[in-house]
C-alpha cells in the first residue's frame, strides 16, 4: 500500500492462554527511518506488542486477530526458517537487560565474532574488525580491550552499548528496543540515547522504541504511541501528543512527570538557613 | 526567629571504607558532612555507586562508620549499642526502594504493619489489627487492605504499606532510599504527594535520595550531589537549575530529558564511566571526565566551600 513503510501492525490484539487480552486492537505503522515510540506505564502491554513483532511472545502468548506485516511479509505466517533469516539480520531487537543475556562464561569478543558468523559468511577477521567499528560507532573507547572482557567486567551502560553495537552490527532495517535505558543512571542514559539517534543517520535503521521515560522519547521520536490497559489510547507525530494530546491519560501521564524548572512541592519559603 | 535552629541530625565527616580481597581498601563514603533540620527534606543524589547508601545505612546503622560521628538530638549515635541502639531505631526509620524484598511473603499487610509496634510494646495483640488499619488510612489506603498478602498488592500500594510500617513508631526521621525509581510517573506522584502531606502534618524530616534530579528537586529543600563518595555541591534545591556550578552538578543537569521543553533540549554527554571506587584518581575525582579540568585538578582535592551564601562547592574553578 504505502510504499515506504517498513512495518505494519494491524487490529492486533494478544492473550496470554485463556486471560483477558493484554493487546487490544492496536495499530501501528512504522516508515522508513522512523523513530516510533511507545510510552505507557507498567502493564500496559507495551513489551508485549513489541515482543508479537519479533515473534518472541513468552510461553502461552499469541495473537489472536489482526496481522503484522514487516516490508510484504505478513510475520504472523512465517516458518522458522524464515524466521530465522528474519531475526538478527533484518529486525533485532535489544532488551532491558542487557547484561542478562550475553554469555558469562565467554568474553566478549567471541560472543560477538560467533553472533557476526551466524549471520554473514565471514571470517573470523573480518568479523572481528566489523564489531571494532561498530563498537567505536557507539562511542566505546578501547574496543579492542572490551573485546578481551567477560560482560561481568563491564559497568551496565558498556553492556547496554555492547548489546547496541551487536544489534547493528547486522545492519537491520529495524531496530526493536524495549527499555534500553531504563536501567542506566541519566549521565549513561544520555550518552545511549544520544547514540541511538545517530545510528538512524548512519544506517538508516528505524527504530521502535518502547519506553516508560516520557522525556526521552520526545526527545528521540518523530511519532509517539501511548498505551493504557492494552489499547492506544493515543498515536501522533511527536508534537501533537506532546503538546496538544487529546486524551485524558495522556494529559494526565504528562502532568505526572516531575519537571526540573518547577517547584512542585517545596515552595520558595522552604529554603533555609544553616551550614 | 531569632534563635538559631540546631540541626535534628548532623553528620560529621563520616567514612566509611571496605575492605576488599586483596587487602585494598575501597572507600565507599568520604568526608561528608551534613545537616538536617526539623521539617525539611535533605536530597542526595548521585549516580550509581556514589556511596549515597552507604551513607543511608550508616545512619540508621545498618553500616558502622570507620569514622566520623552522627549527631542527632545533641547525643552522638554512631556507637551505641544494645538496647540504646534499639530504642534509638524507632526515632529514625528507613523504607527501601525494593520494599518486596523486605516483606515476609507470608505476613497479611496487617500484621507487617503492627509488628514494629508488638516489637517495642506499644501496643498489645489485641489493639494490633485496629491500629493497622489506623495507620493504612493515614496512607490513604482502604481498611481492606488489611487481610491482604504483600503479593496481592501493586507496586505503588507495596510502597506505601512501607511508608505506614515506618511511620507506625512515630519517627522524626525518615530516610527513603530511591523509594520511588521502581513506580511508574503516576505512581511516582501519589506517594511523593503522600510524602510531602506527611511531612507537613507531623514535622518529619526526611532524608531523600534518588537519582533522578527533577524527583529529587520537587521533593527536597536542599540537595547534596555526591559523586564517588564525596558531596561535591550543597545547594538550595530552589537554586539548583539556576546557580549549580559544580561541572559534574551541570552535567547532571544537562542529561535529564525534560518534556516541555522537548524541542530545544541540549543533552550534553559526558564522556565515560565514572573510575571504580577502589582506584580513585588522587586529584578531584571527577577529573577524569570533567571538562574543565586544569593541572591542579590532577593533583590536589579540591575541599567543600562556601561560594555563596547557603551554597556550597568543591571544585578548583572556584578558589579564589
Amino acid at each position: 500500500m504505502i510504499s515506504t513503510s517498513i512495518l505494519n501492525v494491524n487490529n492486533v490484539s494478544i492473550k496470554y492462554g485463556k486471560q483477558t487480552s493484554v493487546v487490544k486492537n492496536v495499530s501501528i505503522a512504522v516508515k522508513s527511518k522512523e523513530i516510533v515510540g511507545i510510552v505507557g506505564e507498567s502493564g500496559s502491554g507495551k513489551s508485549t506488542l513489541i515482543r508479537a513483532v519479533l515473534g518472541l511472545l513468552p510461553v502461552g502468548g499469541n495473537v489472536f486477530s489482526g496481522d503484522i506485516v514487516f516490508k510484504d511479509k505478513n510475520l504472523l505466517k512465517c516458518s522458522e526458517r524464515e524466521w530465522r533469516e528474519i531475526r538478527g539480520s533484518r529486525i533485532a531487537m535489544i532488551f532491558q537487560d542487557s547484561g542478562g543475556f550475553l554469555t558469562p562464561i565467554k568474553k566478549i569478543g567471541n560472543q560477538f565474532v560467533e553472533t557476526i558468523r551466524s549471520h554473514f559468511s565471514v571470517s573470523k577477521k573480518e568479523a572481528y574488525d566489523k564489531a571494532v567499528f561498530m563498537m567505536k560507532k557507539m562511542q566505546l573507547a578501547d574496543a579492542p580491550s572490551i573485546m578481551n572482557s567477560y560482560p561481568f567486567q563491564l559497568s551496565g551502560g558498556m553492556k547496554q552499548r555492547v548489546a547496541i553495537a551487536m544489534a547493528m552490527a547486522m545492519e537491520p532495517e529495524l531496530l526493536l528496543a524495549d527499555e534500553p535505558t531504563s536501567a542506566l543512571d541519566v549521565t549513561v542514559q544520555a550518552q545511549v540515547v544520544k547514540q541511538m539517534v545517530e545510528l538512524r543517520k548512519n544506517f538508516n535503521t528505524s527504530i521502535v522504541i518502547v519506553t516508560h521515560n516520557m522525556g526521552v522519547a520526545a526527545y528521540m521520536c518523530d511519532k509517539i504511541g501511548v498505551m493504557q490497559e492494552g489499547k492506544l489510547v493515543e498515536w501522533g507525530t511527536k508534537d501533537q501528543v506532546i503538546n496538544n494530546p487529546k486524551s485524558k491519560y495522556t494529559i494526565k501521564l504528562l502532568s505526572a512527570i516531575p519537571e526540573l524548572e518547577e517547584c512542585n512541592f517545596v515552595r520558595e519559603e522552604a529554603a533555609y538557613t544553616g551550614d | 526567629m531569632s534563635e538559631k535552629k540546631q540541626p535534628i541530625l548532623e553528620i560529621k565527616n563520616l567514612t566509611k571504607q571496605f575492605e576488599m580481597k586483596d587487602g585494598r581498601k575501597l572507600t565507599a563514603v568520604n568526608n561528608v558532612s551534613l545537616k538536617l533540620y526539623k521539617g525539611k527534606c535533605l536530597g542526595i543524589v548521585g549516580e550509581s555507586g556514589c556511596g549515597k547508601s552507604t551513607l543511608a545505612n550508616m545512619i540508621v546503622h545498618l553500616e558502622k562508620p570507620t569514622s566520623g560521628s552522627i549527631i542527632y538530638d545533641n547525643e552522638d549515635i554512631s556507637n551505641l549499642k544494645g538496647e540504646k541502639l534499639r530504642q534509638n531505631r524507632k526515632k529514625l526509620q528507613m523504607i527501601f526502594q525494593d520494599v518486596s524484598e523486605s516483606f515476609n511473603p507470608r505476613m497479611k499487610v496487617w500484621k507487617i504493619i503492627s509488628e514494629p509496634l508488638l516489637n517495642f510494646k506499644l501496643i498489645d495483640k489485641n489493639s494490633a489489627y485496629k491500629e493497622a488499619k489506623k495507620l493504612l488510612s493515614i496512607v490513604g489506603m482502604s481498611e481492606n487492605f488489611a487481610d491482604r498478602y504483600p503479593h496481592q498488592l501493586s507496586g505503588g500500594q507495596r510502597q506505601r504499606v512501607a511508608i505506614a510500617t515506618s511511620l507506625s513508631l512515630k519517627p522524626e526521621i525518615i530516610i527513603c532510599d530511591e523509594v520511588t525509581s521502581a513506580l511508574d510517573v503516576s505512581i511516582q506522584k501519589q506517594v511523593l504527594s503522600l510524602l510531602v502531606n506527611l511531612q507537613k502534618e507531623n514535622e518529619l524530616s526526611y532524608i531523600f535520595i534518588g537519582h533522578d534530579l527533577a524527583v529529587v528537586k520537587n521533593i527536597s529543600h536542599r540537595i547534596a550531589v555526591m559523586y564517588l563518595g564525596q558531596i561535591v555541591e550543597l545547594i538550595n534545591s530552589c537554586n539548583l537549575t539556576t546557580s549549580a556550578c559544580h561541572p559534574y552538578t551541570k552535567a547532571l543537569l544537562s542529561s535529564v530529558f525534560s518534556v516541555k521543553k522537548s524541542n530545544n533540549t541540549k543533552i550534553e554527554i559526558i564522556k565515560g564511566d565514572p573510575p571504580r571506587p577502589s582506584c580513585i584518581p588522587p586529584g578531584c575525582s571527577f577529573s577524569s571526565r570533567c571538562k574543565k579540568c586544569m593541572d591542579i585538578c590532577f593533583k590536589e582535592k579540591p575541599s567543600l566551600k562556601e561560594i555563596e551564601k547557603n551554597h556550597l562547592v568543591a571544585c578548583h574553578l572556584f578558589d579564589e
